[in-house]
C-alpha cells in the first residue's frame, strides 16, 4: 500500500474518530456541573482589571475574588 | 558587554547588505538592500553614541506597558488609509484602465496586491497585535512580558510591511495570493512572529487571574495557527541568495492546495480568529456587560478550530484538485455557517437588556453592525462553496464583493470600534472629541460598504451567466470583452463605495487626532499629556 493510500484510510478512519471524540469530549467538559459559576467569574475578567494590579489591596482582592 | 555584542551584529548586517546591493540580481533586492544597510548602520552609529555613556538606573515599570499600543494604533489608522486609498485607486482603474498610468510599478497587477497587503496585513495585522497586546494585559491583569521584545515586534513589523510594499511596486513577487513577498521578507516575518507569540504568550504565562479569558484563546490560536500556515506556504528555495526570485518546493495541484488551505485559514484565523479576540473584549467593554454566554464562546472556539482548517479546498472547486477533496472542503464550509453564527449571536445578544445604548452610542453601534456583516459574511461564504453556486461564482465580481463585504464590514468596522474605544483610554481622554463625527463615519461606512457588495453581487451574476450562456448551437453568445464592457456601470459604483468608506476613515483620523491633542477638554488636562 502506497503511503497516499494508508495515510488516506487512517484520515477518515482513525484519526476522523479521535478528533470527532475530542471535540464532543470538550463540548460535554464546558457543561459539566459547576461550570456555570467558574464561567461567570471568566466571562467578567474583561470589566476589572482597568489599571494593572499593584497593591497588596488588589493581589488581596483578586485571590479573594477566587 | 551586550551594546559591543550589538555593534558586532550590527555591524556585519550592514555589511552583508552592502555587499548584497552590490552583487544584486534585481532591482527590488537591491533597493531592499540598500534599505536594511541604511536602517542597520544607523542604529549600529546610535547604539555607538551611547556607548561609554553612564547608564541610567534602571527603574522597575509599573503599570500595563501602553506605548507600544499607542504607536500601534497609530500604526493601524495609517497604513488603513493607506490600503483604503489603494483600494479606491485599483477600483477606478478597473473601469477606466488610462489611470494604469502606462507605467509598470502602477498598473494593477502589482498595486493589487499592494491593496490587499496594506488592508490585511498592515491595517488588519497592526490592529491585532495593539489590541491584542491590550487585550492580553488587561484580561491577565499583568504587564506585557519580554520588555522591548513588544518594540522590536511593532517596528519588526513594519520593516516587513515595508519591504513587503516595496517589493510588490518594483516587482518581486512569488505570486501566491495573500503571501506575495519573496524568500527573505518570508524569513524576516518569522522571526518576528516568534517574538509576537513570545511577548504574547509570556504575557499570559505570568498572567494574575487565574482562568485564560476567551479572547486570549482567540488570539493565542491566531498567532500559532498563522505562523502555521505562513511557514509552510513558504516553503520555497532561493534561486540565489543576491536575488528576490525564489522557486516553490511543491508543484501543480498540491502547490494549489496549500496555497489556498493557507488563503483560506488566513481568512479563518487572521481575519475571523483574531477579531473575534477582539469582538470578545471590545463589545463587552463599551456595552459593559459580560459576553452573553461564556459556554457559547468555548463551544463557538472549538467549533471554529476544528472546523475552519479544513475548508481551503472550496476554492479549488472543478480543478485538478481530487473530488473527494473538493467535496470535503464544500461539507466543511457548510458546516462552518453553524459555529458563526453561535459567535454572532453571542456578541449580539451581549446586549441585551443594554439595547438603548444603540441610540446614544456610536461607537457601540459600528460594533454591532461589524458583527452583523461578520454573521452576513459567513452565512454568504457557505453559500458559495457550494460546488452549484460555485459554478455560477467563481472567478466573478461575486467573490470580490464576498471579501469585502466581510474584510470592509467585519474586519473594518470592528477595528474602527476598537480604535475608538482605545484613543481615549490610551491618552487619557474623559471621551472622544466628538460622536457626531463618528455617526458620520458609521453611516458613510456602511452605506460605502453597501454600495459595494451590491454593484459586485449584480455585476458577478450577470458576468457568470453571460460566461456560461449558449445559443441553440451550443456555442458561447458572449466574448470575454462584452462582459468586461457591460461592467462599467457597477465598477463606477464600486468605486463610489470605496470613496465614502475613505472618506469615513479620514473623518476617523481627524477625530482620533483631535481626541488624542485633547481638544475641547480643559487646558490643563490637555498639559498634561502630549498629543504623541
Amino acid at each position: 500500500m502506497d503511503t497516499y493510500t494508508l495515510l488516506r484510510e487512517f484520515a477518515d478512519s482513525w484519526a476522523l474518530l479521535v478528533l470527532t471524540l475530542i471535540f464532543i469530549g470538550v463540548v460535554l467538559f464546558a457543561f459539566r456541573p459547576g461550570s456555570r459559576a467558574l464561567h461567570k467569574d471568566i466571562a467578567n475578567i474583561p470589566l476589572r482589571n482597568d489599571t494593572l494590579p499593584q497593591s497588596g489591596e488588589d493581589r488581596a482582592r483578586l485571590a479573594k475574588d477566587h | 558587554m551586550t551594546a559591543i555584542l550589538k555593534l558586532v551584529t550590527l555591524g556585519l548586517i550592514t555589511l552583508f547588505a552592502a555587499i548584497a546591493a552590490n552583487f544584486a540580481h534585481d532591482f527590488a533586492y537591491q533597493v531592499h538592500a540598500l534599505l536594511i544597510m541604511a536602517i542597520s548602520a544607523g542604529m549600529f552609529i546610535w547604539i555607538l553614541r551611547g556607548v561609554g555613556e553612564p547608564q541610567p538606573v534602571a527603574v522597575t515599570p509599573t503599570g500595563y506597558m501602553d506605548d507600544v499600543i499607542k504607536a500601534g494604533v497609530i500604526a493601524t489608522t495609517f497604513w488603513g488609509v493607506v490600503g483604503f486609498l489603494a483600494g479606491t485607486y485599483i477600483a477606478f482603474q478597473l473601469a477606466f484602465p488610462a489611470l494604469n498610468l502606462d507605467l509598470p510599478w502602477t498598473t494593477f497587477g502589482r498595486l493589487r496586491p499592494l491593496h490587499t497587503s496594506a488592508v490585511i496585513f498592515a491595517f488588519g495585522g497592526n490592529a491585532l497585535i495593539c489590541t491584542s497586546f491590550y487585550i492580553v494585559q488587561r484580561t491577565c491583569a499583568a504587564r506585557l512580558w519580554g520588555g522591548n521584545l513588544a518594540w522590536f515586534v511593532f517596528w519588526g513589523y513594519q520593516l516587513f510591511i515595508v519591504l513587503a510594499a516595496t517589493g510588490y511596486v518594483l516587482g518581486a513577487t512569488q505570486s501566491k495570493e495573500y503571501a506575495e513577498p519573496e524568500w527573505y521578507v518570508d524569513i524576516w516575518l518569522t522571526l518576528v512572529w516568534v517574538a509576537y507569540l513570545a511577548v504574547f504568550l509570556g504575557t499570559i504565562l505570568k498572567r494574575k487571574e487565574p482562568h485564560i479569558y476567551v479572547a486570549n484563546w482567540f488570539l493565542l490560536s491566531f498567532i500559532i495557527t498563522v505562523a502555521m500556515l505562513h511557514i509552510v506556504n513558504n516553503l520555497s528555495v532561493p534561486v540565489s541568495i543576491f536575488g528576490s526570485k525564489s522557486v516553490q518546493v511543491f508543484a501543480g495541484v498540491q502547490d494549489a492546495l496549500t496555497q489556498w488551505w493557507y488563503g483560506h485559514n488566513a481568512v479563518g484565523f487572521f481575519l475571523t480568529a483574531g477579531f473575534l479576540g477582539m469582538m470578545y473584549y471590545f463589545v463587552p467593554k463599551q456595552a459593559e456587560r459580560p459576553v452573553y454566554s461564556y459556554k457559547l464562546s468555548i463551544i463557538h472556539f472549538w467549533s471554529l478550530i476544528f472546523l475552519y482548517i479544513w475548508a481551503g479546498p472550496h476554492h479549488l472547486h472543478y480543478t485538478a484538485l481530487p473530488d473527494w477533496a473538493q467535496t470535503l472542503g464544500m461539507v466543511f464550509s457548510i458546516m462552518l455557517w453553524m459555529p458563526s453564527w453561535g459567535g454572532m449571536i453571542n456578541g449580539l445578544m451581549t446586549l441585551s437588556g443594554a439595547w438603548d445604548k444603540l441610540r446614544t452610542d456610536p461607537v457601540l453601534r459600528m460594533m454591532v453592525v461589524s458583527v452583523g456583516f461578520y454573521g452576513m459574511a459567513t452565512f454568504e461564504g457557505p453559500m458559495m462553496s457550494i460546488k452549484a453556486v460555485n459554478s455560477l461564482s467563481h472567478y466573478t465580481d461575486w467573490t470580490i464583493g464576498h471579501v469585502h463585504s466581510g474584510a470592509l464590514g467585519w474586519n473594518g468596522m470592528i477595528t474602527f470600534g476598537a480604535l475608538y474605544f482605545l484613543v481615549p483610554r490610551l491618552w487619557n481622554r474623559k471621551a472622544l472629541y466628538s460622536l457626531g463625527l463618528v455617526s458620520w463615519h458609521f453611516w458613510l461606512a456602511t452605506i460605502g460598504i453597501v454600495l459595494y457588495a451590491a454593484s459586485m453581487w449584480v455585476t458577478g451574476i450577470m458576468e457568470g451567466l453571460m460566461w456560461r450562456e449558449v445559443d441553440a448551437q451550443g456555442f458561447l453568445v458572449n466574448s470575454f470583452a462584452d462582459t468586461v464592457d457591460a461592467k462599467l456601470p457597477m465598477y463606477v459604483v464600486r468605486g463610489l463605495g470605496g470613496v465614502m468608506y475613505l472618506v469615513g476613515a479620514l473623518i476617523m483620523v481627524y477625530n482620533l487626532w483631535m481626541t488624542a491633542r485633547g481638544a475641547g477638554e480643559p487646558a490643563s488636562d490637555a498639559a498634561a499629556v502630549p498629543a504623541e
